[in-house]
């Protein structure tokens, strides 16, 4: 029996060090959202310029959508545009919300990469983007037909990211009731 | 002895305040509160600064938003959980004590108590009690006797 007693350290050391072979994996940069699994917060922003009529809330109510959040000074973002242009073609509504940015800026940054938007609101004083819990840009939020949002993509949507995980989650929500 | 005058005033050299002066409220109490509180919260871009110490554009972003609840009448606890709902728990650098970090806050104590036992129950075993303050027993003293005999 006392023998036994003599593994108890090595078992103890062998749990701890698989708690933390498993809980060092993920990216601390990457912060849960929040927000997962409740409305958006409520807000109503204007659009970019006088031709887009701007987004809110609201919006986000009647079938799944996407909640993209970008800035004309942010470096990843011209490295995800490709991927949203090519969401937006295969038909998927991806909102933008131009967060702490000039309107000026990011209509010449549109101007020169297209824009996938169904519809651009600014953030320039970062308030709806602090009430979502952004982070950094680009932030990709997945929001169901009740206007919750199900999931955060932190950093730019990867080929893979839209092949694994958010095409397969539209179409599961598209299905949901 | 230049040498260490200079290591000492490098030493003792604060570190630039990333609080502007724009940001600070009139309000001299006010501004107190909000410095503790942003002394509490985590700035989420740079996770190892307080946003009182942060430079990054939301750092400033979050102290400008914790001010204008104070002056809107929040109590340091309403102004907290207001970008705790936002952010989640992370935004606090002490983390609360619920049952998510029951492990975090007791492990440590649990670990020294663990080991605590583990000492007293190695040497309290090993632990010869001498009992008569190193006195010879009589079977040593006629022992000792027979071998000075045969000496």
């Amino acid at each position: 029996m006392m023998r036994l007693l003599y593994l108890l350290p090595v078992l103890l050391f062998a749990g701890i060090a698989a708690f933390f072979a498993v809980g060092l994996q993920g990216d601390p940069a990457k912060l849960p959202s929040a927000l997962i699994n409740r409305p958006l917060p409520p807000f109503a922003l204007a659009g970019l310029d006088a031709a887009t009529p701007g987004f809110g809330s609201a919006t986000f109510v009647g079938e799944p959508k996407l909640l993209n959040v970008f800035a004309s000074w942010c470096a990843a973002c011209p490295q995800e545009h490709p991927m949203l242009t090519r969401i937006a073609a295969e038909g998927v509504a991806v909102y933008g919300l131009d967060w702490k940015d000039t309107p000026e800026n990011a209509t010449r940054w549109l101007a020169k990469l297209g824009n996938p938007y169904r519809s651009i609101a600014s953030d320039p004083t970062a308030r709806t983007g602090i009430d979502l819990g952004v982070t950094g840009v680009p932030e990709t939020f997945v929001i169901d037909r009740h206007g919750r949002v199900r999931y955060k993509q932190i950093g730019p949507i990867t080929p893979q990211d839209w092949d694994q995980t958010l095409r397969p989650m539209l179409a599961k929500l598209k299905a949901e009731a | 002895m230049r040498w260490l005058i200079a290591l000492i005033a490098i030493m003792l050299a604060a570190p630039t305040l990333a609080v502007l002066p724009d940001e600070m409220l009139r309000d001299p109490r006010l501004e107190a509160r909000a410095r503790v509180i942003s002394q509490q919260l985590r700035c989420v871009v740079c996770q190892n600064q307080t946003i009182d110490d942060s430079d990054a554009p939301l750092a400033r972003d979050l102290r400008l938003l914790v001010r204008e609840r104070l002056t809107r009448g929040d109590s340091d606890h309403q102004a907290i959980e207001y970008l705790v709902a936002r952010y989640g728990n992370y935004v606090l650098l002490k983390p609360p004590f619920e049952r998510a970090t029951l492990l975090l806050w007791l492990g440590p104590a649990a670990f020294v108590l663990i080991g605590g036992i583990g000492v007293v129950a190695y040497f309290g075993r090993r632990r010869v009690t001498p009992d008569d303050n190193g006195a010879l027993s009589a079977e040593e003293a006629a022992r000792v006797d027979a071998l000075l005999r045969e000496g």
